[in-house]
């Protein structure tokens, strides 16, 4: 094995590995923390790949913002008592259907994976221009459209958050 | 072998480093205590050693040799290694500061995005420290502690984004170089009001006066640190004061013109160009560092309602309207 191949072997096993010991954890804090060591790998992967922006944004947005909300939620719900319920389904026709079911979807994936053909965005252009640079001027020159959509349904959550905040504040409802 | 070479050399940078911001983080906490006593007419330390120079070291000695006690209702598992998470990803964020125009022992393109998501892991630490410790007090502070960081990394992020813009860099050393290049050599003047909101975010980012909320003594006897005694606490002390000088380092490199002096005064005195670029960056660092004690010695403590309308409703639009009118002026009269 080379050193690259060494490399992506460890993030494949430690990723898959990491996200069964966060399905699999009855302490939902301890989920949360390895969940948090899964986004790191995750970042190592991208930095794997040459995509050192995406793997500084991956940290900084999954690892920073959105798994520290997760832990707010948990925290100020109190949900401090292990969870109570089975982690896994009873009987073994469920889990055979379960079985099936994945296999089913992988097998129908991969039959239809087709590698698509290289953009424009060459490694060696990216490395000319800069990571940063090529990034926002495809986003905000040939994406602009979905870039601003995005945009737009983000914002309509937050209008909701805050009718929502601003209901409780008056006290009817 | 040339890979052995590399490997040795940065080996020795990294123990550089790490060796003399340790002295660096010993010696600032009795640069502290000495600066408050004055401004409070006491003397600070004075007994262990001439002048009181060895109190580092016996706090030191003493922290190591504690008892070490552990809650019966703590997590332990997430109560021992929550000092770790704050500690590791500070210390790691040093890796990535240009201390002068040769020396840095990271050089990677996304220089300053990589301090932001250290600083965005080591908040783990400070909710995990308050989870795991089951006590209410622990709890709420690490609560509070991490509602501010969060908050005020919105508003350093955004500030930040509009050095990001005026220099056309991430990296921090292009960033000291485009500096160079202004009338003053050096951002502050031009982006006042980014640097201001940096200023006060840093502050809360650090966890000091007048932000210092997650420790206030009256209402939360010592926020999360409450629980930990001996080894532990020192590491949370560490990860503090390392945070102080990175901030600093942070403003120096950003708004101060890392280890460059501006370009007037060696017009008038060219015999300063030959002093090392270290020397002038430590400088730096070291007012700022004082500018902490400073303000810590005068300022009182703010209220949590009154820190969270500061951080979303000032300092956020704040940085918004700096880094649009950036954007602005870069695209329209430069």
């Amino acid at each position: 094995m080379t050193l690259p191949q060494i490399f992506f072997a460890y993030f494949f096993v430690m990723i898959l590995g990491l996200a069964v010991m966060v399905v699999t954890r009855r302490n939902l804090v301890h989920a949360v923390l390895w969940m948090l060591l899964m986004f790191v790998h995750i970042g190592g992967l991208y930095l794997f790949l040459n995509a050192e922006f995406f793997a500084i944004i991956q940290i900084i947005v999954y690892a920073g913002a959105i798994l520290v909300m997760f832990l707010f939620v948990l925290l100020l719900l109190n949900v401090k008592q292990s969870l109570t319920a089975s982690l896994f389904i009873r009987g073994w026709q469920g889990r055979a259907m379960a079985v099936v079911f994945l296999l089913l979807v992988f097998v129908i994936s991969i039959k239809n994976l087709v590698i698509g053909p290289r953009g424009e965005y060459s490694i060696q252009r990216i490395e000319q221009q800069g990571h940063i640079k090529v990034i926002g001027e495809a986003m905000f020159n040939d994406y602009i459209l979905p870039f601003m959509i995005i945009g737009l349904i983000l914002f309509v959550p937050m209008i909701a958050a805050a009718v929502l905040a601003m209901r409780r504040h008056d006290g009817s409802s | 072998m040339e890979f052995l070479y590399t490997l040795i050399i940065n080996i020795i940078k990294v123990a550089v480093v790490f060796g003399v911001t340790l002295l660096h983080v010993a010696y600032a906490t009795y640069f502290e205590r000495k600066v408050i006593g004055r401004m409070q007419c006491r003397l600070g330390p004075t007994e262990v050693g001439p002048m009181g120079l060895l109190q580092p070291f016996a706090d030191m000695f003493k922290s190591l040799f504690k008892e070490d006690i552990i809650p019966t209702k703590a997590d332990k598992a997430v109560f021992f290694i929550a000092p770790v998470i704050v500690l590791a990803p500070t210390m790691t964020s040093l890796s990535v500061i240009p201390f002068s125009e040769k020396f840095i022992i990271a050089d990677i393109n996304v220089g300053m995005l990589f301090i932001l998501a250290c600083a965005s892991l080591s908040v783990y630490g400070i909710i995990l420290a308050g989870w795991s410790s089951g006590s209410k007090y622990a709890f709420f502070g690490g609560i509070r502690s991490a509602a501010q960081v969060i908050s005020y990394e919105i508003a350093m992020g955004i500030s930040l984004a509009s050095v990001f813009l005026m220099a056309g860099s991430v990296r921090l050393d292009e960033i000291v170089k485009a500096q160079y290049e202004y009338p003053l050599s050096m951002y502050a003047p031009h982006l006042i009001i980014g640097f201001v909101v940096f200023l006060i975010a840093a502050f809360a980012e650090t966890n000091r006066t007048p932000f210092d909320l997650p420790e206030a003594e009256t209402e939360l006897v010592a926020g999360y640190l409450t629980e930990y005694s001996g080894f532990r606490y020192a590491l949370f002390f560490l990860s503090e004061y390392v945070a102080m000088f990175i901030m600093s380092s942070i403003m120096t490199l950003c708004f101060f013109g890392g280890w460059t002096i501006p370009r007037f005064i060696t017009d008038i005195l060219p015999f300063l160009l030959y002093v090392p670029g270290i020397f002038w960056f430590l400088l730096k660092v070291y007012f700022f560092i004082f500018f902490y004690y400073w303000v810590r010695a005068t300022v009182p403590r703010y209220r949590f309602d009154q820190l969270m309308k500061i951080g979303w409703k000032v300092l956020i639009p704040l940085s918004l309207f700096n880094l649009l009118l950036v954007a602005f002026v870069k695209r329209f009269v430069l």
